[in-house]
């Protein structure tokens, strides 16, 4: 017979893994559902008699084909690659500047300059998509990814300046001074020390505000109506469900392959970005 | 060096912002050239209607019950991800997954997951013998069960999120400290309730402010599900922005709704404000 305490100890570790397979199966259902829908006919999911969790008919690859060759899927995956790299060139190119003086400016004031421009990271697009679409029509950019280029650093820059900020003030300021003094000027130290030290903290920007434009909704179904220009977010929820058709399959299709790819390099730098959300607040 | 960064977020939110100010000022519509000033008319004409009434309550209602189930089960999920096992980063990833995937595309996996015919849900609660197969829910037809619904999608994205929060505080929490409780005497629910809980407080603040946010301020969640349905009963106020101003094409009006989504956010920029102050003073 077992001892109470080698009982208690077992019927803690089961509720342990209990807890810890409730919350996964509750996370990760629906994409493995995407990923199920993706390769079944389209006779076998609207059968109703049918158990969903088995493949009654043989998998498929025809809502992969009809995704890629029949929609503009591919188009919107390149169409949201090409305002990603854009978004990401204007943040780096605005943003590293920015928290470096920030990092370096001295006394409260920095701090403060840096808390309010972080804190227009919190503004959401829903409360400015209304002038926006207006001042958008009067640039002429309807229509165009280059709207999307435009707006999407307003909420990529708060945070980044803020990311880079951070990473920044873990690089001690004689670094840089004792490059100066070799004969570099402030922006060759900046250039060759800084840089390479928070190569780290620039990738994590990178991947970060790919993953921003990624998502985003808002703004691109407000100010794009040519489906040839939609992004993959809005692309998919608004065209390929059109009226009561649904064409699950390659719905499913669409969105497994728009989210767990990104998802997993987001992964490898959570940590960094849980460090910026959490200000000050942990010690 | 911090000028370019300050002049591009201004131009592009400080700006727009005024706009938006101005806009719910005025008759502005669609295809209107010109615009005349007409005063609080669109506030008063919009918080009169019911429909305004019902997406104010929907939006409170959303917010913060979806982030109340996010903190409690945010707290006890980031505590069994504290300790060591196998394959945890397995499990990260998988939790993760709604956090970083595309939210407009996450919820359709739900769209199909609670399709009214199709619904594997329904069918595994047929399968374990919850249901019968002739009163399968209505998940997004009928108001309660859709509201419902829209609440636990909200739980669904924004649970990684406070989670990881969360893990961040936990593990930050000198071990001496748990170490010095145990001597104590001090059982599971006292040592977290007493002492865990109060040293993480601030974190779990961020956590919440982060959620009620991002929570009060969406409207893809609405608009994939439910598009307001049924009958305007799952509506908020930033998808009636939308639909009052975008497609309706009543900009003035859709700025004025909107526009209550401000004092919010002012809320919540003091709140953050005070923590980060805080955290600077000790």
């Amino acid at each position: 017979m077992a001892r109470p305490g080698t009982l208690r100890r077992v019927s803690v570790r089961g509720a342990h893994v209990g807890v810890v397979a409730a919350f996964t199966l509750f996370s990760a259902f629906p994409f493995y559902w995407m990923l199920v829908t993706t390769f079944k006919r389209t006779g076998d999911l609207l059968k109703r008699g049918n158990n969903p969790y088995l493949y009654n008919d043989p998998p498929t690859l025809e809502h992969l084909r009809v995704l890629f060759v029949d929609t503009l899927y591919g188009r919107w995956l390149l169409n949201s690659a090409f305002v990603g790299t854009a978004v990401v060139g204007i943040t780096l190119l605005l943003a590293i500047p920015a928290g470096y003086a920030l990092a370096r400016l001295a006394g409260r004031w920095g701090e403060q300059l840096g808390i309010g421009i972080f804190l227009t990271y919190l503004v959401p697009p829903t409360l400015l998509f209304i002038p926006l679409s207006r001042v958008i029509a009067h640039l002429g950019l309807q229509d165009s990814l280059w709207a999307l280029v435009l707006v999407y650093p307003s909420f990529t820059i708060p945070f980044c300046t803020w990311l880079l900020m951070g990473f920044f003030k873990a690089i001690p300021p004689d670094l840089e001074e004792a490059a100066m003094i070799d004969g570099c000027s402030r922006l060759g130290a900046f250039v060759k020390v800084v840089i390479p030290i928070s190569i780290a903290g620039v990738l994590t920007v990178v991947i970060f505000s790919f993953t921003l434009v990624m998502q985003e909704f808002v703004y691109a179904m407000t100010f794009i109506s040519t489906v040839s220009q939609y992004t993959v977010s809005v692309g998919v929820p608004t065209f390929l469900v059109h009226g009561d058709v649904y064409f699950w399959g390659s719905l499913m299709a669409g969105c497994f392959i728009a989210s767990v790819p990104i998802a997993i390099l987001y992964n490898f730098f959570v940590d960094r970005f849980i460090a910026g959300f959490t200000v000050g607040a942990i010690k | 060096m911090i000028g370019p960064a300050v002049l591009y977020v201004v131009l592009v939110v400080g700006f727009p912002f005024v706009l938006a100010l101005y806009y719910s000022l005025s008759d502005i519509t669609v295809g209107s050239r010109s615009l005349s000033f007409v005063g609080l008319k669109n506030f008063t004409a919009v918080v009169g209607t019911s429909k305004f009434q019902t997406a104010l309550k929907n939006t409170f209602v959303f917010a913060f019950v979806s982030q109340a189930l996010v903190i409690v089960l945010a707290n006890v999920l980031a505590l069994a991800l504290l300790k060591d096992f196998r394959g945890k980063w397995l499990v990260r990833l998988l939790i993760l997954l709604p956090w970083v995937a595309p939210i407009s595309l996450g919820t359709i996996g739900w769209l199909w997951m609670l399709d009214s015919i199709y619904s594997v849900i329904n069918w595994t609660l047929e399968a374990l013998g919850l249901i019968t197969a002739d009163n399968w829910p209505m998940w997004l037809g009928i108001p309660h069960l859709a509201m419902g619904s829209v609440i636990g999608v909200h739980v669904w994205r924004l649970l990684p999120l406070a989670t990881v929060i969360l893990l961040a505080g936990l593990s930050s929490i000198p071990k001496e400290i748990h170490d010095a409780a145990a001597v104590d005497g001090a059982g599971f629910w006292r040592h977290h309730f007493q002492i865990t809980i109060p040293l993480i407080r601030p974190i779990i603040l961020v956590a919440l402010l982060f959620g009620v946010v991002f929570a009060f301020t969406d409207m893809i969640v609405i608009f994939v599900l439910t598009r307001g349905g049924p009958y305007d009963t799952t509506q908020v106020l930033a998808s009636l922005a939308f639909f009052t101003g975008i497609q309706g094409g009543d900009l003035a009006e859709g700025a004025a709704i909107a526009l209550f989504l401000f004092p919010l956010l002012l809320a919540a920029a003091i709140v953050f404000l005070r923590i980060a102050r805080r955290s600077e003073v000790t």
